[in-house]
């Protein structure tokens, strides 16, 4: 079937099947390979991108729901004007380590900052609760996320 | 949090900005499962649904036949190599040859244009086994008619670096002793006793990324792409078990998603290469998590142990035995059963110690290295007797450690063996208790807890690097060091910039290729910063001393008197860019300037690793827990974790890396398990796996950076980024049984804190 949608801020159509998952499209036929596959079961959040704003596993999504629709990935995330504050704030405070979970961190942060979700510690805490990391053990997250949503510690 | 010494340095000890943040931060780093190499196969395993069989049959033909599959591997495609692997005991077939050992072992394989197609070509294929008796737990392995998983002389593997390995003793595949003195004398009439057994379970490192692996067979070379930590060890058994000189298998490592010690040693790769040669093109293998469960996990544990000590808490002795579940296979079982052993005793005074490790085979999946391996099994253990004893002999456990703890240079192996103790741990520990409220009233219901303990680091001291300037005096530094995370590229490009006298933004560390990248022995044992970092210190420092040779030629002076600075050479009043030193020394605008540098156990230009260990990596850690009787949940309040580095060459990284194992070492303790039954991994998933999550972190949490300069790396620095992951787990059961909870039995889960709570006076 044939979808026609947004993607990165420019329109897009492909031919899709019914089964396929918005993971294997973007990764496999738009060749963005910024969010990854890992749990394949919506807990860990390395597939994380944003459709019309909202964070979705990527990896339990089908292609074809994204129809008219506008999808956000990382690669298009770091086009943005926006996207320096995010990627400064994990620099300063040493948030990448291995990389593998990073995009899926920013895309729901966007997404959490564009809701007015990212003013407490407690918003920070419950809204990245879907993504994990498993090498920095989180504190540096919480601090880029703190400093991106102007969060005092 | 960190205590300094200030040494004068420009680049080293400067928490610079990760050098690779910005493309990881992007999306733009290229991990191996989003690479493509032309004419590519996507592979697909099929894996033993049984988990101890004789394979009856294998009926590939529907398979073969379907449209879009271009190769099916099963054992006899093997018959003309020696299809066996494993670096410590070649145990382990490509692919199941004849029987099958564990759930989830790979049984055929199929290359096909797309995964789906190699996905279904897996339903066509017929397998009919038998079942052979079931060896699932360590006590079924032991007992005295229980089926024997490998049979016939053991066949040591290229690296088990272990001496002699020994015989098998029923399905104990290995069994390392550590003794001296004389127990039973030392311990006749101690006031003080304790005695219990233990239980660790298995566990799943889950590095986000799962093994993935190209591999491209031809006649006459081998070529990968691989998540390995160890390229060159991959890179030496692929061409032992394909037949072929070292040189001609090409390994390219890129980034890693996460290692933690699930991506050491050789993994899927023989098993992916076998599939190229068979389908005769390169062919990608992308496990699923539940498949990377099956690939490695650390090992599950039994242990015995009595510590005993006089009447003024002065340690006498202790012994234990116990068993670690290597599953069907060895992987790296002997070596961490032997560094289990090396921390049974604990850094601590002792008459006599006899300690007795077994490695079992088992019909489970195999296991192998994860960060702290055996420190982490064994510490808690140690560490809750050694509270248990302060507890009855009435004293402050802080004080139990002051009056027994090794101190610097005191040798660290009971038998006196080895390198001596090289921190300060009765400082270390003293830092970690003031940091969690040691003095301070305790509230009802709460506890506090510290640990001490030391893990042998460093493996193999062979690494071996190179440093090439170009001729616009930009750097590159060549370097075995797989970057999964930990910030090598970074560190290394600050060891590198120090030595030449300029910015680190002007250096470049590239990943592994091993046709072009010198040897370096392995990405582990905490011993990239202090081995690998030195050899590209001494790389870097003889580029500079090319630098000084042109400049001195140029001034008529001597080299000693130039000065490296700012990407500059000076000498008085005169200086020139790198650049031009560079054009001077060649007459022309290019060229470059490239050196090597080695590091080895004897002699060379470093000086002496021979006493192994190359450190010993400092296990401290303390916590304050919070008991919900009610519910049995456990509240870690505050954290302190010691990263005891010698000197930091990024401090922020180091504790960044400290902070990452702490919540490694928080999931072990508190909820981590792979739970079997009959032979068959029932939470093999991240639903029912469960993972530390964000809202688990501690409300306060301390890292502590320690800078002696007594390691043997560059600067002075030892490795770190392990030593929590063991001293956490010890810290909170110790937290917990000061709350009035002994505990014996990992992860703390509620519901075994409850049932333990009923149980209790």
């Amino acid at each position: 079937m044939r979808i026609e949608f947004r993607l990165n801020g420019a329109p897009a159509a492909i031919d899709v099947e019914p089964s396929t998952l918005l993971l294997d499209m973007l990764r496999d036929d738009f060749r963005l390979t910024g969010a990854k596959r890992s749990c394949d079961v919506q807990v860990c959040g390395s597939c994380t991108v944003l459709v019309d704003g909202q964070p979705v596993s990527a990896c339990t999504y089908l292609a074809c729901e994204a129809g008219g629709r506008e999808v956000l990935t990382i690669e298009g995330f770091a086009e943005l004007p926006e996207f320096e504050r995010y990627a400064s704030a994990f620099e300063r405070h040493a948030a990448v380590q291995c990389g593998f979970c990073t995009p899926g961190f920013l895309l729901t942060l966007k997404s959490l900052s564009d809701a007015g979700e990212l003013s407490s510690e407690e918003q920070i805490r419950h809204g990245l609760d879907g993504n994990l990391c498993r090498c920095t053990g989180y504190r540096a997250i919480l601090e880029a996320a703190r400093d991106i949503g102007e969060v005092a510690a | 949090m960190s205590v300094v010494t200030d040494t004068g340095t420009r680049e080293v000890g400067r928490s610079r900005t990760r050098l690779d943040a910005r493309e990881k931060l992007c999306g733009e780093a290229v991990f191996t499962g989003d690479m493509e190499v032309p004419g590519m196969l996507y592979g697909r395993v099929l894996r033993a649904d049984v988990p101890h069989a004789e394979i009856v049959s294998i009926d590939t033909s529907a398979a073969e036949r379907m449209q879009g599959v271009v190769a099916v591997l099963v054992g006899r495609d093997l018959l003309d190599i020696d299809p066996y692997y494993g670096h410590a005991i070649k145990d382990r077939p490509i692919v199941a040859i004849e029987r099958v050992r564990f759930h989830g072992e790979p049984v055929a394989a199929v290359a096909a244009e797309d995964e789906a197609t190699a996905e279904a070509a897996l339903q066509a294929i017929e397998v009919v086994y038998e079942e052979l008796p079931l060896v699932d737990t360590i006590e079924r392995a032991l007992e005295p008619d229980a089926a024997l998983l490998h049979e016939g002389p053991i066949r040591p593997g290229l690296f088990h670096g272990l001496g002699n390995l020994g015989e098998r003793d029923g399905n104990v595949g290995y069994r390392y002793r550590a003794a001296a003195g004389d127990v039973e004398a030392a311990s006749a009439g101690a006031p003080h006793v304790v005695e219990g057994e233990y239980v660790f379970p298995a566990v799943y490192q889950y590095a986000m990324e799962t093994h993935s692996v190209i591999a491209d067979w031809r006649p006459r070379e081998i070529t990968l792409w691989a998540s390995c930590q160890h390229p060159f060890l991959v890179q030496a058994e692929i061409a032992d078990v394909f037949g072929l000189p070292i040189g001609a298998v090409r390994i390219h490592v890129p980034y890693l998603g996460g290692g933690f010690g699930s991506k050491s040693y050789t993994k899927m790769e023989p098993l992916t290469v076998a599939l190229s040669r068979k389908a005769r093109h390169p062919v990608k293998i992308v496990n699923r998590v539940d498949e990377s469960m099956v690939t490695s996990r650390r090992h599950g544990m039994r242990c015995w142990m009595r510590t005993t000590a006089d009447a003024d808490g002065r340690l006498l002795t202790r012994e234990s035995r116990f068993w670690l579940d290597t599953g069907a296979y060895m992987d790296n079982g002997p070596r961490v059963t032997a560094t289990a052993a090396d921390s049974a005793p604990g850094p601590y005074h002792w008459e006599a110690v006899d300690i007795e490790a077994n490695c079992v085979y088992c019909n489970t999946a195999p296991s192998g290295s994860y960060r702290a391996f055996g420190a982490t099994h064994l510490q808690w253990v140690a560490e809750s007797q050694l509270d248990e004893l302060a507890r009855k002999a009435s004293i402050d456990p802080l004080e139990m450690r002051r009056r027994n703890l090794l101190r610097p240079g005191e040798p660290v192996r009971p038998d006196g063996s080895g390198k001596p103790l090289d921190a300060d741990l009765i400082g270390d520990v003293e830092n970690a208790a003031a940091a969690v409220g040691w003095e301070e009233p305790r509230r009802p219901l709460t506890g506090r807890g510290v640990s001490v303990g030391l893990l042998a680091a460093g493996a193999h001291p062979v690494s071996r690097a190179s440093v090439r300037m170009r001729a616009d005096g930009s750097v590159e530094v060549s370097v075995g060091t797989t970057e999964m995370g930990q910030g090598p590229r970074t560190v290394m490009a600050q060891i590198a910039a120090e030595e030449l006298g300029m910015s680190s933004d002007n250096v470049r560390v590239l990943g592994a290729d091993t046709r072009f990248t010198p040897y370096d022995r392995s990405t582990g044992a905490s011993r990239s910063t202090t081995l690998a970092g030195k050899a590209v210190q001494n790389a870097a420092a003889a580029v500079a001393g090319r630098l000084r040779e042109t400049a001195a030629e140029v001034w008529g002076t001597d080299p000693e008197l130039i000065d490296l600075r700012d990407g500059r050479a000076a000498h008085a009043e005169l200086e020139m860019e790198f650049s031009e030193v560079i054009a001077k020394r060649f007459g022309f605008t290019g060229g470059e300037i490239i050196e090597g540098g080695e590091v080895r156990p004897m002699g060379g230009d470093t000086g002496s690793y021979a006493e192994g260990p190359v450190f010993w990596e400092v296990c401290v850690a303390a916590a304050e827990v919070e008991v919900d009787p009610e519910l049995g949940v456990i509240n870690v309040l505050r954290t302190a974790t010691i990263a005891d580095v010698g000197k930091a060459i990024n401090p922020q990284l180091v504790e960044r890396q400290d902070e990452g194992a702490l919540m490694q070492g928080y999931g072990n303790a508190m909820f981590e398990e792979m739970v079997y039954s009959d032979g068959v991994l029932m939470n093999d998933n991240l639903l029912e796996y469960r993972v530390p999550r964000v809202q688990d972190l501690p409300r306060e949490m301390t890292s502590i950076v320690v800078e002696n300069a007594d390691g043997p790396g560059p600067h002075g620095a030892k490795g770190c980024g392990e030593g929590a992951l063991a001293a956490v787990p010890a810290a909170i059961v110790n937290a917990l049984a000061d709350a009035g909870i002994p505990m014996t039995e990992l992860p703390l889960t509620p519901e075994r804190v409850w049932r333990r709570l009923q149980e209790l006076p």
